[in-house]
């Protein structure tokens, strides 16, 4: 791999380039998806291939290709330099990096069992137990069992000295039982052990494990066919406890989103949006009530933001976002890390949080969420739940919508269920809430403690024109929040 | 460009090495430039050159699917084998049934050499205009343009054998001033058929009317809708409902009334991958040519789409040619639909509307109900009051919670000018024109 990084950096340097650095990525994928008890899919991906990115005449330039030779090196570095100076037809300023970055080293997420040495067989096996145990219920009309394995082996160089290895190893599995009410055409759904088809993690197999789809398959599938005769959520003003993953959901677009500086300085307008956290605001911007604190850590063990180094080459760290509700951190990169230094002076960072991230080898990074954790408060769950005179008990994702500054949301869960003189009562489906992100977090009032804590992985989150989707952590415990604006379907 | 020779030498190689009852290899190759700006300069500028190949292969009733980029004969073969192996693991499907077997595929124009041999320089000058033309007005644009030139080739051992090569340009770009945004954007075959001018101008005096928006309380209004917003539309009730698999599944809102009328009597949807107004695709993932698909004709539900997998599961189907590539948990998938244009002006539209809101897009919409099409979103890039028949100001974005389909049954006028836009990061491109609605909901707004 030198031989090609060192051929790359070369010509890009001899070509006029200030800056380039390059990444080579192998990348393999297996996914396993049983529903009502065939094997709807199974499938083995490969892919490779480079990409080069350099800064020249100012601007920035990339191209990529999956042909690993020297002369598809060439052509590309050279394609990637041509690019860079069309951009800079029209710039405004030069690219400002900031100091150099020139680590070495190497990098593996650490794995007890290697995914891939579990036979098909195995897999199999998992899910088609667990298909049986959500189809025992009869009123389940579709189940469906996945298993996502991921692992990507990435060679990183830069003109600046930098020559890193990182294999990153992921394993994903869940199941989700439809019901449908065959009168009304009602249909509702119960995922475990996160929404959207699987819970993923850096970890090896015994990820996979500890989940036990088949001994929570049949619970799943008996609340799925109980959601169709619950009474629906009522509408109204009231204290909502959110669970674990829906709170993780939440954290991601109210939080890690609106801290991403790129998105921030503009450049994230034209798809996602950009943010109302302002650059006045850093440092001084009540976000939410005193026992709310975030923190970026792209070190959690088995988060899906967990590495060893970005794709630029900064090492993975731990940044505070939200101390004490007060708005104190940005996920940023060399270039915006140095922008924001523009204008907060030595109140910023000298240099990039790490949050640099791209999604293969054919796609630039953009800054991403690492692992965005909600740290952990004080409460034990029973204790929380007995303190809530009246409320309503939420629990994992349905449905997802936020403006496009990460002001106005509305979320939707699968499950929940009335809470009434401390104790956990009926349950309630289709229920929704909605309200405006720093005024939810200012009445947030109860997080639960470690014991209730652990990361959830989102392994899609959207981003960039070309599109990338990103692998995510965020870290949550239960949380109560008071005065929230619940049933808002009509 | 790989070329057709060359896409099919690589399948005829592994249908010939391949010991399974039926095979298939799909391969998508192609180069994608993309020009993304923002603050009024462009700050990403990339491109993409890269090809896979898709082996599926059938044992009895056992599939198994693997795909590489690597196009080494060793690699492709290494790619046979393990998609052999993975079949030769799973238990009979009794769902499955065959490959499709070969049918004569349409010929369409589906290529533009403008397009195919546009220069990162000519991308920087089209996206220049814009940028000029927002800084001359004091406010600031960002957007992308995308030019991209895709093969697909489709070849199984049953005889099928297909290939299309096919371009499209992409422009979209989001205009803003400290309190305001406008939006516009364009798809086309030909990068010559993009104007850039007028699309900057759009995106440009959209923002500058909106600015210093007044808040609004959220209720329900009488709606007219820019194609943008329309096109949300349809990219929702294909998600929910508008391909087999929901159908299937019971989660559909074509579930059980198929032949019913559901929506207005003025609205006809349809899918039709041949129709030379849209992006050419005249087969699909299977080598299935394409057929045209009513989904509503004149408010009445008529069916959904199929891939053949989906179509074996019911009596009598076949195809209709709306595969994507195997394996596929989504399921069969409308990627040309029209939406049949009325007789409408949007100033009459305007002009006929006492008191109701102009919108210009949807932005990150969600189904809240799926069987309902309740979706949820909000609206973005210039919202308007119209009173007494005229834009009366601009307001602040709201959020809606409405379903479509019953918004479909208050249908007041259809625009008459379809405008062809992209979706879901360039997998759909449809037709479709504007809309006033009588009603719709919101229920809630934001700050800005």
């Amino acid at each position: 791999m030198k031989t090609l990084t060192d051929r790359a950096l070369n010509l890009a340097q001899v070509q006029g380039a200030t800056y380039a650095d390059i990444r080579i990525i192998q990348r393999r994928t297996q996914g396993i998806t049983v529903k009502n008890g065939v094997v709807e899919g199974l499938s083995e991906n490969e892919s490779q291939g480079f990409g080069v990115r350099v800064v020249a005449g100012g601007a920035w330039g990339f191209a990529s290709s999956a042909l690993l030779t020297p002369a598809e090196v060439d052509r590309v570095t050279a394609l990637a330099v041509q690019i860079a100076r069309a951009s800079a037809l029209f710039k405004t300023r030069d690219v400002n990096l900031g100091p150099p970055v020139a680590h070495t080293g190497t990098y593996r997420t650490p794995v007890q069992i290697d995914p891939w040495d579990v036979s098909l067989e195995e897999k199999l096996d998992l899910l088609f137990k667990a298909d049986e145990g959500m189809r025992a219920t009869p009123g389940v009309v579709v189940a469906t069992s996945s298993i996502v394995l991921w692992r990507e082996r990435m060679t990183f160089a830069n003109t600046e000295g930098a020559f890193l290895e990182q294999e990153i190893v992921e394993s994903g599995s869940g199941i989700e039982a439809l019901a449908v009410d065959p009168q009304s055409g009602e249909v509702q759904k119960r995922s475990y052990p996160n929404a959207f088809a699987r819970d993923q993690r850096r970890e090896g197999w015994e990820s996979i494990l500890a989940h036990d789809l088949p001994g929570n398959a049949l619970r799943v599938g008996e609340e799925a066919v109980a959601l169709l005769s619950a009474d629906p959520c009522p509408s109204g003003t009231t204290t909502i406890v959110l669970g674990a993953t829906q709170l993780a959901l939440q954290v991601h677009e109210s939080c890690g989103h609106p801290i991403e500086l790129d998105r921030v300085f503009g450049t994230e307008a034209s798809y996602a949006g950009t943010s109302f956290l302002t650059p006045e605001k850093y440092g001084n911007f009540r976000y939410g009530s005193e026992v709310v604190n975030i923190t970026a850590d792209a070190t959690s063990p088995g988060g899906l933001g967990t590495f060893g180094w970005d794709d630029e080459g900064v090492p993975a760290q731990r940044v505070p976002v939200i101390r004490e509700g007060l708005f104190v951190g940005y996920l940023t990169s060399r270039e915006t890390a140095q922008q924001l230094r523009e204008i907060a002076g030595d109140a910023a960072p000298e240099t990039s949080g790490g949050a640099m991230r791209a999604d293969g080898w054919n796609r630039i990074p953009l800054i991403r969420m690492t692992n965005i954790n909600l740290e952990p408060g004080e409460w034990e769950f029973d204790d929380l739940i007995a303190d809530t005179d009246d409320g309503i008990y939420m629990e994992l994702n349905r449905s997802w919508s936020i403006d496009d500054k990460r002001l106005n949301f509305q979320f939707g869960t699968e499950i929940a269920f009335e809470i009434k003189g401390g104790k956990m009562g009926r349950m309630l489906k289709n229920a929704t809430y909605t309200g405006i992100t720093p005024q939810f977090w200012a009445n947030c009032d109860a997080i639960c403690n470690d014991n209730h804590w652990r990361v959830w992985g989102t392994p899609n989150c959207g981003k960039g024109q070309p599109s990338q989707s990103a692998h995510v952590g965020h870290g949550t415990a239960p949380a109560r929040f008071r005065n929230v604006q619940v049933g808002v379907m009509k | 460009m790989l070329g057709k020779k060359r896409i099919q030498e690589i399948a005829d190689t592994i249908l010939a090495r391949s010991t399974a009852d039926q095979t298939e290899v799909v391969v998508v190759a192609g180069e994608e430039y993309l020009t993304r700006f923002a603050n009024s300069t462009i700050h990403q500028n990339v491109a993409e050159t890269n090809a896979e190949v898709r082996t599926r292969v059938v044992l009895g009733t056992r599939v198994g699917v693997a795909a590489t980029n690597n196009l080494d004969g060793e690699a492709l073969a290494a790619t046979l084998e393990s998609a052999l192996a993975i079949a030769r693991l799973q238990p009979e499907n009794p769902d499955f049934k065959s490959l499709p077997g070969p049918q004569p595929i349409p010929e369409v124009s589906a290529f533009s050499a403008a397009t195919a041999d546009c220069t990162p320089e000519q991308r920087a000058q089209g996206v220049g205009a814009i940028c000029l033309q927002a800084r001359d007005a004091g406010v600031v644009a960002s957007g992308a343009l995308t030019t991209s030139v895709v093969e697909l080739g489709v070849t199984n051992s049953l005889g099928v054998s297909a290939y299309l090569p096919t371009t499209y340009a992409d422009i979209n770009t989001v205009v803003m001033s400290d309190t305001s945004a406008g939006y516009a954007s364009a798809l086309a075959l030909d990068v010559n058929d993009l104007d850039f001018e007028t699309i900057g101008r759009e995106a440009v005096e959209k923002c500058l009317h909106s600015q210093n928006p007044r808040a609004l309380d959220p209720g329900e209004y009488a709606v007219i809708l820019e194609p943008y917003a329309v096109q949300d539309f349809l990219m929702m009730m294909s998600y929910t409902g508008l391909g087999a698999v929901a159908l299937q599944e019971g989660r559909s809102f074509m579930a059980g009334r198929i032949g019913e009328r559901i929506v207005d009597d003025r609205i006809s949807i349809w899918d039709d991958g041949l129709d030379p107004t849209g992006i050419p695709m005249p087969f699909d993932f299977e080598g299935v040519p394409k057929q045209r698909v009513d989904f509503f004709e004149r408010g009445v539900a008529r069916g959904v789409v199929y891939d053949s997998y989906r179509a074996g599961k019911e009596e009598g189907k076949t195809s209709t040619g709306h595969a994507l590539a195997a394996p596929n948990a989504m399921g069969p998938f409308p990627l040309n639909s029209f939406l049949a244009p009325g007789d409408t002006a949007l100033e009459e539209m305007i002009a006929s509307t006492e008191r109701g809101l102009y919108v210009t897009r949807f932005h990150y919409t969600r189904p809240v109900e799926p069987r309902q099409v309740v979706i949820t979103g909000m609206t973005r890039d210039g919202t308007f009051l119209v009173e007494n028949g005229q834009i009366a100001y601009p307001v602040k974005n709201l959020r809606f919670t409405q379903s479509y389909l019953e918004a479909l049954n208050h249908v007041e006028a259809i625009g008459n000018e379809p405008h062809l836009l992209s979706g879901f990061g360039g997998l759909l491109r449809n037709s479709v024109p504007a809309l006033k609605l009588g009603t719709f909901s919101f229920t809630g707004a934001t700050e800005f």
